[in-house]
């Protein structure tokens, strides 16, 4: 599809907004009571916050819940019978005001969820997803998207991509056909483009990953990772506020006769995450579990994938509790 | 802070321990913990009011240990969970050196578990000041708000267990949440999974919990998970009279039983 560039007023903006939650849910960012950013179904215009740097989760979940029913099951004494999840009933969603990293994560686990057999539950809701993103005009020194080959403006992931102008509206770029039916179904709010300038925050190029991934092929055994792991506690922190980790555990939960199986979020950096039922552990300790994590993201993705592991968020290295910085890690992992 | 690096120094140059748990400021001035092995970046160590992780988790770390001999930058939370390990038959005393330091920040002389078991019983035990007045507002709703203000919390809980490896009584190899024959604790982190989990990681931590209030610090969703087991700190107490982590020989109040044990809480 052909993009195109429309204005939207301030003003127009709480009108889009409130045209789409009344048929819609739409998940939008607010500053919660203890001042993290959530996100929520539907809250009020005036609550949405556009102003935030990062969310403390990512937005992940709403193609990849923390925890997804994949059926639910019968065992009785002659027979067992399975029931499957009415897929129609999963809703379409609208996100809304997310920034071009976390979109961008969306492309990344389709690389993942998709990459031999389509996972159908991922599917569905990427298909039922609409994007209104929102171009960053703030940045803190945890972001590093401009060193994995993103930028504060990108447009991959998003349908709309909104960016603030000098003087508060905003441009909004059409990049898809779902983005289109949106600009369709409110087509009085979108006018034509002034030359007022956009308000984008810079972020600085910390490392490439080019070299990092050529580095790393032969970092296999390097003695950095013991060196820059001891730290690490080995709590999936990292993992689930991460908009790109996919790996997920699968547990069947029974109440007499009736249970269901479920997928919930799993981490790499747990140590159960690899033990063998033989008690043989091939990660038996904290440094190969940190490894594999870079490893994973920047070596096996790219080679496997044809896709990054990473976005540049953040969110690791902000909510990790013992302070293992990865931007800091691939810098001097690119000078090994 | 020169004493504590002098005294680092000093303690890997004469090679009585092969390495150092202190806390470093990293690149971006965030406060972490440093593991120094070579003499010459002791220097980096730092101590200040920001210093609060409680490093005592260390000690029972694998790649940690395998350094030799360990000395550590010690608190009086860290002080106390040194007892705990010592008396769960985690630790030696024999494999530590400590590096304490009084609440003003001063580094201590403690030559011998002995001393340091001197410095804990003088030293004022109960929940951190800033601590108790969360738990006091908490204190003053009735159970049914109670129930209400800890399922939103939770509700928020993503079963990262940061909270759980952030603690040093934490240290199973194979928590019960991780047992799946049977399973006790549902995986999933919804309300019921969460609350549960919670619940088992107070109870495992009643009459354990040093007030340390790490597991809270680790919380990357600001869960305010310490209240739970500072609250049980209290309630034991009032009850056996007893804290956590004040000597190396202590047993366990919930799994010791004495004839004169108060049972007014049975109903
Ligand atoms: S890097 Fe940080 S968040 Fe990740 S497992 Fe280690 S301690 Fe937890
Ligand atoms: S690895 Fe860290 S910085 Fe990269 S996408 Fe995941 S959370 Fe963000
Ligand atoms: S650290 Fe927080 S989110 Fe993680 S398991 Fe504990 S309470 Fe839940």
């Amino acid at each position: 599809m052909e993009t195109t560039r429309k204005l939207i007023r301030k003003q127009s903006v709480e009108k889009l907004y409130n045209a789409l939650t009344s048929n819609r849910q739409v998940y939008a960012p607010v500053v919660a009571a203890d001042k993290q950013i959530e996100y929520r179904y539907n809250p009020g215009f005036a609550e949405v916050t556009f102003g935030h740097i990062r969310s403390t989760l990512s937005v992940k979940n709403v193609v990849f819940p923390k925890v997804e029913n994949l059926f639910f099951y019968t065992n009785a004494r002659s027979e067992s019978t399975i029931t499957d999840i009415d897929m129609s009933r999963i809703p379409e969603v609208v996100l809304w005001g997310a920034h071009p990293c976390d979109n961008a994560a969306f492309d990344t686990l389709r690389s993942i969820f998709c990459w031999d057999i389509k996972d159908e539950f991922f599917s569905k809701r990427l298909e039922k997803l609409a994007v209104i993103g929102l171009s960053c005009h703030l940045s803190d020194e945890y972001c590093f998207c401009t060193s994995v080959g993103l930028s504060p403006d990108s447009k991959k992931g998003s349908d709309i991509l909104l960016s603030l102008l000098k003087n508060g509206d905003y441009h909004a770029d059409i990049l898809t056909e779902k983005g289109n039916e949106i600009v369709k179904s409110a087509a009085d709010l979108f006018e034509t483009v002034s030359d007022e300038k956009e308000v984008i925050t810079e972020v600085k190029q910390k490392f490439s990953h080019e070299q990092v991934t050529s580095k790393l092929s032969a970092a296999f055994e390097h003695p950095f990772w013991v060196e820059n792991s001891l730290r690490c506690i080995g709590c999936g922190a990292c993992a689930y506020v991460c908009p790109t980790c996919a790996c997920f555990d699968i547990q069947d939960e029974t109440r007499g006769k009736n249970g269901k199986r479920y997928r919930s979020w799993d981490s790499c950096g747990f140590g159960l995450f690899t033990l063998h039922t033989s008690g043989h552990n091939p990660r038996e300790v904290q440094s190969q579990r940190w490894r594999q994590r870079i490893m994973h993201k920047f070596s096996y993705m790219p080679e496997r994938n044809e896709s990054l592991g990473c976005v540049g968020c953040g969110r690791c290295s902000s909510g990790c509790p013992v302070d293992m910085n990865i931007a800091e890690q691939l810098e001097a992992l690119q000078n090994i | 802070m020169d004493n504590l690096v002098k005294r680092a120094k000093e303690l890997l140059e004469n090679k009585t321990v092969q390495v150092v748990i202190g806390y470093e400021a990293g690149p971006t001035g965030v406060i972490r913990p440093a593991f120094i092995t070579d003499p010459e970046k002791a220097g980096k160590l730092i101590y200040n009011d920001k210093c609060d992780q409680n490093l005592a988790v260390y000690l029972t770390k694998k790649e940690v240990k395998n350094f030799g001999k360990m000395a550590i930058v010690a608190t009086l939370p860290v002080m106390r969970s040194i007892m705990m390990l010592i008396s769960e038959q985690q630790l030696f005393a024999e494999s530590i050196v400590v590096l304490g330091i009084s609440a003003d920040g001063n580094l201590l002389d403690i030559a011998d578990i002995n001393i340091m078991q001197g410095y804990i019983e003088k030293s004022d035990l109960s929940n951190p000041e800033k601590y108790k007045a969360l738990l006091a507002e908490l204190n003053k709703l009735n159970p049914e708000e109670k129930f209400a203000y800890w399922q939103k919390e939770l509700s928020k809980c993503i079963k990262c267990y940061a909270c759980r490896q952030a603690c040093p009584m934490c240290y199973c190899t194979r928590c019960t949440v991780e047992v799946n024959q049977p399973q006790w604790i549902p995986v999933q982190a919804n309300t019921h999974g969460n609350m549960e989990w919670h619940i088992l990681r107070a109870m495992h931590l009643a009459g354990r919990c040093i007030s340390c209030g790490e597991c809270g610090r680790a919380c990357p969703v600001g869960i305010p998970c310490h209240l739970l087991t500072m609250q049980l700190t209290d309630q034991v107490y009032t009850y056996f009279k007893v804290y956590a982590g004040t000597s190396d020989k202590m047993n366990s109040v919930l799994s010791t039983f004495e004839p004169n044990d108060k049972e007014s809480f049975i109903i």
